[in-house]
């Protein structure tokens, strides 16, 4: 496949010597690092299973309290109780380095208020209550399961990449190298061959040339 | 620095959020949705929370922010509960690196 026109030259050969023993090496690492990634990725991919299984379920629990809340309540009065909630939440970002892949982390402060329910129970439902305490609860795993999901998303596109550099490397450039290799040491064996048949032929002559001279002086 | 949270859907579903400090922005339709979505994106929210009923309308768009670190856009079941569109992305991130979902 590799016959792609090379010089036939011993510095071209070593160049290309080279290469190959480097993109051995680099199809080596890579390997090792793709096969180390597909671990960690599936540590985080099934953790993150588990929390979105979870989360999702205790979210429609809360939204169905929620529902409840909403057809008790007139729609003003739901709407007027969670305007001005107790707390906001700041954001913390850091990054982690897995497998030179940047993935980021979250913590979070909340600012305390007493409480996390943002209106007096004298206009509003139970059920209301209830959704509202499910879902402050739920807070850490919802920024847990972002933090998995970003993390398996990241790492998903690089180990994509990753696995396609292998690949080209063991299927294409790898065999093309060894290819040109074969070629050129051919070539050169070819030429060593022509040269010393040359070589014997010319000594052939040259002593056939000497016995004929010998000869005629006799 | 300090980032924030925003959740994004209709109204009923992203309501409750409020309680916990998020920002809450309502979008219904995919033109608004994908608006609020970039502005979101630009104004520095690290997460956002995005409503699968939402985000099946959007679907092209939350794919623009897949590969960038930040924001992270979680899906997250609405009011009419959940479409299995989530599960379904990370489902998704199995097969791009491994070939093969392999935790079906």
């Amino acid at each position: 496949m590799g016959m792609i026109n090379v010089n036939p030259t011993r510095m071209e050969l070593k160049r290309l010597k080279t290469r190959l023993t480097t993109a051995r090496r680099g199809h080596k690492l890579l390997k090792d690092k793709r096969d180390e990634m597909m671990k960690r990725f599936l540590d985080i991919v099934r953790e993150n299973l588990e929390l979105r299984r979870e989360v999702e379920k205790a979210l429609v629990l809360a939204n169905r309290g929620f529902a409840v809340a909403s057809a008790v309540m007139s729609s003003e009065v739901l709407e007027q109780s969670l305007m001005f909630p107790t707390k906001t939440v700041e954001l913390e970002v850091s990054y982690k380095n897995i497998m030179s892949v940047d993935v980021p982390e979250f913590s979070f402060a909340e600012s305390d208020g007493q409480t996390i329910y943002p209106y007096g129970y004298a206009m509003t439902s139970g059920e209301l209550d209830d959704a509202v305490d499910g879902l402050s609860r739920l807070m850490p795993k919802l920024l847990r399961l972002a933090e998995t999901e970003k993390s398996a998303q990241l790492l998903a596109q690089e180990i994509e990449k990753t696995r396609r550099r292998v690949n080209a490397l063991e299927y294409v450039m790898i065999p093309d190298l060894a290819d040109k290799i074969k070629e050129i040491t051919m070539k050169l064996d070819e030429n060593e061959r022509g040269n010393l048949t040359r070589l014997m032929k010319v000594k052939d002559m040259m002593i056939k040339e000497q016995f004929e001279k010998s000869e005629n002086a006799v | 620095m300090a980032y924030k949270i925003a959740v994004l859907g209709e109204r009923e579903s992203v309501l409750a959020y409020k309680t916990l400090g998020f920002e809450v922005r309502e979008a219904e339709e995919e033109e608004t949705g994908a608006k609020e979505l970039h502005a979101l994106a630009k104004e520095g929210f690290a997460v956002i929370y995005i409503t699968e009923q939402l985000a099946c309308r959007v679907e092209s768009e939350i794919a623009k922010y897949k590969d960038s670190p930040l924001p992270a856009i979680i899906l997250i079941p609405g009011k009419t509960g959940s479409l299995g569109i989530g599960m379904k992305n990370v489902h998704a991130a199995v097969e791009r690196a491994v070939g093969a979902d392999i935790l079906a």
